[in-house]
């Protein structure tokens, strides 16, 4: 297998140029609307695109959708209702030119793999959400496609049942040598199972790197509250801290005098056993107090506080010179 | 005791009941008047009769043969209207749908000066092959195909739509070719939507009058259908008529249960 190597524009929606090493996995975040699904359906031909996107030597974006050999698993899977699990894994095999037989063993093979061979008879609405996702990866990876997208595929499922699925998941990738595209907008889904993380923001590429990377260092305002970090740019510097890091006080805090902000506060929501609140400053932040503490200073939104971080808890780095769109290794 | 009680958006207003139930009277009792008029002892006597047994033949044979047509014709039309985009779409299936609601009887004026001896279609086809439409079987058929095509391209276009295009998406991606996409996904996925649009198909054929005796006339054995039959008979007899009509009434209605249970069922009940 070989990796992939994408520089593509779909007019007025995406335009992303990045490359993938065979075998990893690149998870792409970013807001509703920045163009993720855009993207992956643009790779599985499903819209046109313009530029190039090549895998084993062989430019995607030059052959119709059916001739790519690109598994994708959809948002909300699309399995075929009409036709049992086994007969929804073959129909890949089958569609193109595998005899019956071959096709249904190789489809069994797949539900066996992943755990749900004894439901290989049922029709989709007889599954239950996690076991209808388990098919829709059989069969998206059945065919061994030259490339796997894989569109927001914890959408909708239980809680558990997702995490459950991502660490299986992570464990069916590891076995896959081709390249797999993982749209999110969940950080947690690239954290756990991405080598690489691309932020897309408003169509276009806000950074790209390994999760811990993306994570502490976030290059963008977006970026950094899609990890759920603050960060604040001076200049050629970015300062990045979290919102746990965060003191709200409503009197103007003493010393550290350079890193504290006043603003209004804009949202109160809970987080975890915490209270996240958003102050409209400059920039925008987040800080997460503890709810005795919410209530105790009387956060509600249009409450002026004020907001300080220690010089110990922030980390500081230089805003890379270099455009993003390149995997470093 | 109050509605209100019972329906906490209050009783239904007897502006919507009344014309609800005066709607039910008028569909119902016509036919419950002809099922009580009918001279029941002399049923029998009167079903065994030649001409009975010969136009109800040629009913379902005709209505059958058409609604194989509509099939065969309608479904790739059907899809085409449903799936493709094309510049004159709108145009097309609005020219598809004349033919709805056009009087039949103008549907049989303008078979006969298509397909006519002297038609613009029909005298080539006379001089070439020394077959013509009018006054046989076939023009029968033809006449059924006419008036119940828009019916069916219509109801299976309907099915088609509502089966999300998604699936053609998903298909795709799995190598499919939109012909293997439509035989494995489409099709099964409308399937109970093509099967009433076919049982509407064949209820039109069955009852079709205007076009049939215009096109063809009324020769026993050939173009005589069940409505024809029962339209010259009444002229002389109308407890025959009644006896014929209830005929008629009892096929369709038959026609439709059994297909109703067969086929008509929710898509996930079917094995």
């Amino acid at each position: 297998m070989t990796g992939l190597e994408v520089d593509l524009t779909v007019p007025g929606r995406v335009t992303a140029a990045f490359t993938a090493e065979p075998g990893s996995v690149l998870a792409i975040i970013g807001p509703n609307g920045a163009g993720k699904s855009t993207l992956v359906r643009a790779l599985a031909g499903l819209l046109p695109a313009e530029g190039r996107a090549v895998v084993g030597g062989t430019d995607l974006l030059s052959i119709p959708a059916r001739e790519r050999q690109v598994g994708m698993v959809f948002q909300g899977q699309l399995l075929f209702p009409h036709l049992s699990a086994v007969d929804n894994v073959a129909f890949g095999p089958r569609s193109r030119g595998v005899p019956r037989a071959d096709a249904d063993r190789a489809a069994q093979a797949w539900l066996d793999r992943l755990g749900i061979g004894e439901l290989a008879a049922r029709r989709p609405q007889q599954l239950s959400g996690g076991q209808a996702q388990r098919v829709a990866i059989a069969r998206a990876l059945v065919s061994e496609p030259r490339l796997l997208l894989l569109d927001e595929p914890f959408t909708g499922l239980d809680v558990k049942v997702a995490m459950a699925l991502r660490i299986e998941l992570g464990r069916h990738l590891a076995a896959y040598d081709g390249v797999t595209l993982l749209v999110t907008h969940h950080a947690l889904d690239a954290l756990t199972i991405a080598d690489h993380v691309l932020v897309l923001d408003e169509g276009e590429v806000a950074q790209i790197g390994t999760p811990s990377e993306v994570s502490q260092r976030p290059r963008t305002e977006h970026v950094a509250r899609l990890v759920g970090l603050n960060v604040v740019r001076e200049e050629r510097t970015l300062t990045a801290f979290t919102p746990e890091a965060v003191a709200v006080s409503l009197d103007e805090p003493v010393g550290s005098p350079r890193l504290r902000w006043r603003g209004a506060v804009v949202d109160v929501s809970p987080h975890g056993d915490a209270v996240r609140v958003l102050v409209h400053a400059t920039p925008d932040l987040i800080a997460d107090v503890t709810p005795a503490a919410a209530t105790e200073l009387g956060l509600v939104p249009g409450r002026e506080v004020w907001l300080s971080v220690k010089e110990t808890a922030v980390r500081r780095y230089a805003i890379d010179p270099d455009p993003p769109g390149t995997v470093a290794p | 005791m109050s509605t209100s009680l019972k329906d906490p958006l209050g009783g239904p207003p007897a502006l919507l009941m009344v014309p609800a139930v005066v709607a039910v009277l008028l569909l119902v009792v016509p036919l419950a008047a002809m099922v009580a008029a009918t001279d029941w002892p002399g049923l029998p006597a009167q079903l065994r009769t030649e001409p009975l047994r010969e136009a109800l033949w040629l009913s379902i044979l005709t209505s059958t043969i058409a609604v194989a047509f509509c099939l065969v014709l309608g479904l790739p039309l059907a899809w085409v209207l449903a799936r493709l985009e094309f510049r004159g779409r709108t145009l097309l299936r609005a020219l598809v749908t004349v033919p709805l609601v056009l009087p039949p009887v103008v549907a049989g004026v303008a078979l006969r000066t298509a397909f006519g001896r002297t038609g613009v279609l029909g005298e080539p086809l006379l001089d070439l092959t020394g077959f013509g439409f009018p006054f046989t079987t076939w023009g029968v058929v033809l006449a059924h195909v006419f008036v119940s095509l828009p019916f069916v391209v219509i109801s299976i276009e309907g099915a088609f739509r509502s089966a999300d295009p998604e699936y053609d998406v998903a298909a795709a991606t799995l190598g499919a070719t939109r012909w293997t996409t439509f035989r494995r996904v489409t099709v099964p996925l409308a399937l109970p939507g093509i099967a009433a649009g076919l049982v509407l198909g064949w209820a039109r054929s069955l009852g079709e009058f205007g076009a049939t005796i215009t096109f063809n006339g009324n020769y026993p054995g050939v173009t005589q259908t069940m409505p024809n039959l029962i339209y010259v008979t009444r002229q002389s007899d109308e407890d025959a008529a009644l006896a014929l009509s209830l005929v008629m009434l009892i096929v369709s209605v038959g026609v439709l249960l059994a297909l109703r249970d067969r086929w008509l069922g929710t898509p996930g009940a079917r094995t």
